[in-house]
């Protein structure tokens, strides 16, 4: 599958379906089932079995005949997170019965793996999920659920067995959240708004069916969500300035009174990194041409997190008086995720949990260091014994 | 935009890496750096005639192998991860860059020749911390057709025996064994890369075209040797993630100290964005040079580079603790080269503000 196919298989769907007159959520399924929605997932899967590079070639040629898109903001969890995982450990059915409507929009998702007591020690969760008859019963809670307001699912990391040493007790789940048993709370972020929840399970029910991966195999499924989402964090495609540089440089070129030499040096040196960042990020698909990435793509996370602190801080001062002004502490409920939304303020506070979420950057440099670099893990004290044994 | 390593330059990769694994292991790097050759000329030789590394982006109607910088970044990673001490950067980029920015006349074929198989070593005779972009003061000056002037800190003069030297707005061939050509080795910070002083006494010199030659061969120098670079930083780390893995201190690798590990991590992460811009680099001079974006890419990648590899060759020092700071290890080599390439064509400093206003990123008034 080469470029030009490519080109010509959007040219037909485009002709098959007008974007200037066809419904928007028909137009998406219509693309999926053209198997261009992400031309590197397989055949009958939205995909065409083609290097994810290509991916740009289909995207272009829709943006030029301003064709709709599946707004990705507002899904990017699915897109990022879920759907790599269900692809890779889904049963027919599940593929099935869950990718298209994720990646039209149609059904928005949330990762439910954070709890008060397992955030970087991701191994730790407590949540229970109880055999019951042919599904189980879900109790626990869940903490920092971006999304989950909106989310019609959830990926889901809980513990079917406590008596094993941790990482050994872990099974992974599809849950549905208009289960009665699933309740989510706004938790309002230092920007203002509640873009992230509390979700608390009572007694939620799991049809076994929506069990994704063996029983007890929960963290080697959810090992290839995190190493998605730390690619889909810091390694998107993007335009050259597409990424935080591209307000910062906006600021730059609209307001010559805020030019300094100083600033004028820093300034370019991030652009620098910023697209070499860009760059990184498409030699990683390159590379990655299919499969899933590895441990690697975190090197991209956590330049991406850096870079964002120090762009926000940058456009911060530039701004000088206004910068000491907000554009509005309201609590919201937004229902989408979009760092670069809204006002400068806005953009240097947001900025503060890229390099929390998706696994902090100090959990990313041990990643690196002990299963890119090989260097030997710190003395363990907590990986042989009991879950339930296990001071906490 | 192909940012990856093509199964041909895999395979470059490898002859060249066999060839320095062989003749330019550390203990003879070190050894050789303080005696009167400090080229390894037949290192030099083996690479030019046997590999063909002295021509890859010389076209085959030029008697080169045709291939691209592409190829040429390639082997100067491998050289930098060796800081194989031979005048590659001297004679293969910056002085067959600038011939092939000329017409090509008889006179530039048969140096392209000689450059090519590595009968003669050129040198482009302008300090190695030129800048591209901004031609340096002519400090060569053509009395009565005779060459007069002085240039200091020319990379790999020492053992070329053709200069190109800019002078009145022309490129001139001098040959180094007339008696008013005096090429005077420093003692240079970068050992592995010694630096001469060049000083013409009314010399004669072949035109061999418009000096615009000059330019054009330190863009493709600035974007290639971000290459070298990261065959420093890649050494540093590799010799020092091994490093931390064998030491033991409080009964323990220092490895698994977590401070340590971090500051690796980091380096990890800089090492995949600068291999990226300079990859780019390489691939963009090699698609459109002297175009926008291959200036765009060249300084990108050379600043970025630039401090990825001190900064490497910074922490493989200190991490290597005491051992890291003697002159048996070659650590210091690689800091040397680093710091050395730093400054090379302009400071990253230097090369931001020539890129601000390729990204319509004015400066201050
Ligand atoms: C904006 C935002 C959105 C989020 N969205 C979601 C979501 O949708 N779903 C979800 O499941 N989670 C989400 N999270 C949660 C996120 O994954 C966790 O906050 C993160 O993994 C850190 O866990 P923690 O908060 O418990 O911090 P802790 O693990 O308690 O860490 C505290 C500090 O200790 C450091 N630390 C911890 N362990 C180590 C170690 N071994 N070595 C060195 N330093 C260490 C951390 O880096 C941190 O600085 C989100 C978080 C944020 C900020």
């Amino acid at each position: 599958m080469n470029a030009d196919t490519l080109r010509e298989r959007t040219r037909e769907l485009l002709a098959a379906n007008d974007p200037a007159t066809t419904d928007r959520l028909d137009f998406l399924r219509a693309r999926f089932d053209a198997g261009l929605a992400w031309v590197h997932f397989p055949e009958g899967l939205g995909g065409l079995g083609a290097e994810r590079d290509l991916q740009g070639v289909v995207d272009a040629e829709l943006a030029g005949a301003g064709a709709p898109d599946n707004d990705p903001r507002r899904i990017g969890i699915g897109l990022g997170m879920a759907a790599p995982t269900i692809l890779a450990f889904g049963t027919e059915d599940q593929k099935k019965r869950f990718l298209r409507p994720l990646w039209t929009g149609e059904e928005v998702w949330c990762q439910l793996f954070s709890e008060p007591g397992a955030g970087s020690d991701l191994a730790a969760v407590g949540t229970r999920a109880v055999r019951d008859g042919d599904g189980w019963r879900l109790t626990g809670q869940k903490v920092w659920t971006s999304s989950a307001h909106t989310a019609r699912w959830a990926i889901l990391l809980a513990r079917t067995d406590p008596d094993v040493p941790k990482h050994a007790g872990l099974s992974y789940f599809l849950l549905d959240m208009t289960d009665p048993g699933v309740e989510v709370r706004p938790l309002r972020q230092i920007t203002g708004e509640a873009e992230f929840n509390e979700v608390f399970m009572t007694e939620a029910w799991i049809p076994d069916s929506n069990r994704l991966g063996e029983v007890g195999d929960g963290w080697r499924v959810a090992q290839t969500t995190l190493m998605n989402e730390r690619v889909a964090i810091g390694g998107r495609p993007v335009p050259r300035e597409g990424g935080m540089i591209g307000p910062v440089a906006a600021t730059w070129r609209d307001r010559p009174e805020v030019r300094t030499a100083e600033r004028h040096d820093r300034l370019v040196a991030l652009w620098v990194r910023s697209e070499a960042l860009r760059l990184a990020g498409a030699r990683l698909r390159q590379q990655l041409a299919a499969g899933n990435p590895g441990p690697e793509g975190s090197a991209m996370k956590l330049a991406f997190a850096t870079l964002n602190h120090e762009l926000t801080g940058l456009e911060l001062e530039m701004l000088g008086e206004d910068g000491l002004r907000y554009d509005d502490w309201t609590m919201r409920r937004p229902d989408q995720v979009d760092f670069l939304g809204r006002e400068a303020g806005y953009r240097y506070l947001r900025a503060k949990g890229n390099s929390i979420e998706g696994g902090t950057s100090e959990v990313l440099r041990n990643i690196i260091a002990e299963r890119v670099l090989g260097l030997p893990a710190e003395p363990r004290v907590d990986t042989k014994v009991p879950w339930k044994d296990l001071p906490r | 935009m192909n940012l990856l390593y093509t199964d041909v330059e895999e395979q470059l990769r490898a002859s060249v890496r066999d060839l320095l694994g062989d003749r330019a292991q550390p203990s003879a790097v070190l050894a050789r750096c303080e005696t009167d050759t400090p080229h390894d000329l037949d290192l030099w030789r083996t690479l030019t005639a046997d590999l063909g590394a002295g021509s890859l982006h010389v076209p085959e109607e030029l008697g080169g192998q045709g291939a691209s910088v592409r190829e040429v970044a390639v082997v100067l990673e491998e050289l930098g991860r060796h800081v194989a001490p031979v005048p590659f950067l001297g004679s293969a980029v910056l002085a067959t860059s600038a011939l092939l920015a000329c017409e090509p006349t008889t006179e530039v074929r048969d140096l392209l020749a000689a450059l090519g198989t590595g009968r003669s070593v050129g040198a482009l005779v302008v300090s190695l911390a030129t800048a591209p972009g901004a031609p340096p003061p002519p400090t060569v000056e053509v009395v009565d057709r005779q060459l007069r002037g002085a240039v200091r800190s020319v990379a790999d003069a020492g053992p070329a025996d053709v200069l190109l030297v800019p002078a009145g707005g022309t490129l001139y061939a001098v040959r180094t064994d007339q008696p008013a050509v005096a090429v005077t080795p420093v003692v240079s910070l970068d050992l592995t890369r010694p630096v001469a002083d060049v000083r013409l006494d009314g010399a004669t010199g072949t035109p061999l075209g418009p000096d615009a030659a000059v330019d054009s061969a330190l863009w493709t120098a600035t974007a290639l040797l971000a290459s070298e670079q990261i065959g420093v930083t890649q050494w540093c780390l590799t010799t020092t993630v091994a490093y931390l893995k064998d030491r033991h201190q409080f009964g323990r690798p220092v490895g698994s100290f977590q401070a340590l590990k971090h500051r690796l991590a980091d380096l990890f992460g800089d090492l995949a964005l600068a291999r990226a811009a300079a990859r780019n680099a390489a691939d963009t001079a090699a698609a459109d040079p002297g175009g926008d974006e291959a200036k765009l890419s060249a300084l990108l990648a050379n600043s970025l580079c630039s401090d990825v590899a001190v900064h490497a060759a910074q922490e493989c020092v200190q991490l290597h603790g005491g051992i890291g700071m003697t002159w048996e290890h070659p650590a210091h080599l690689y800091l040397k080269r680093a710091k050395a390439d730093q400054i090379a064509f302009g400071t990253p400093g230097q090369l931001r503000q020539l890129l601000a206003p390729l990204v319509d990123l004015p400066g201050p008034r």
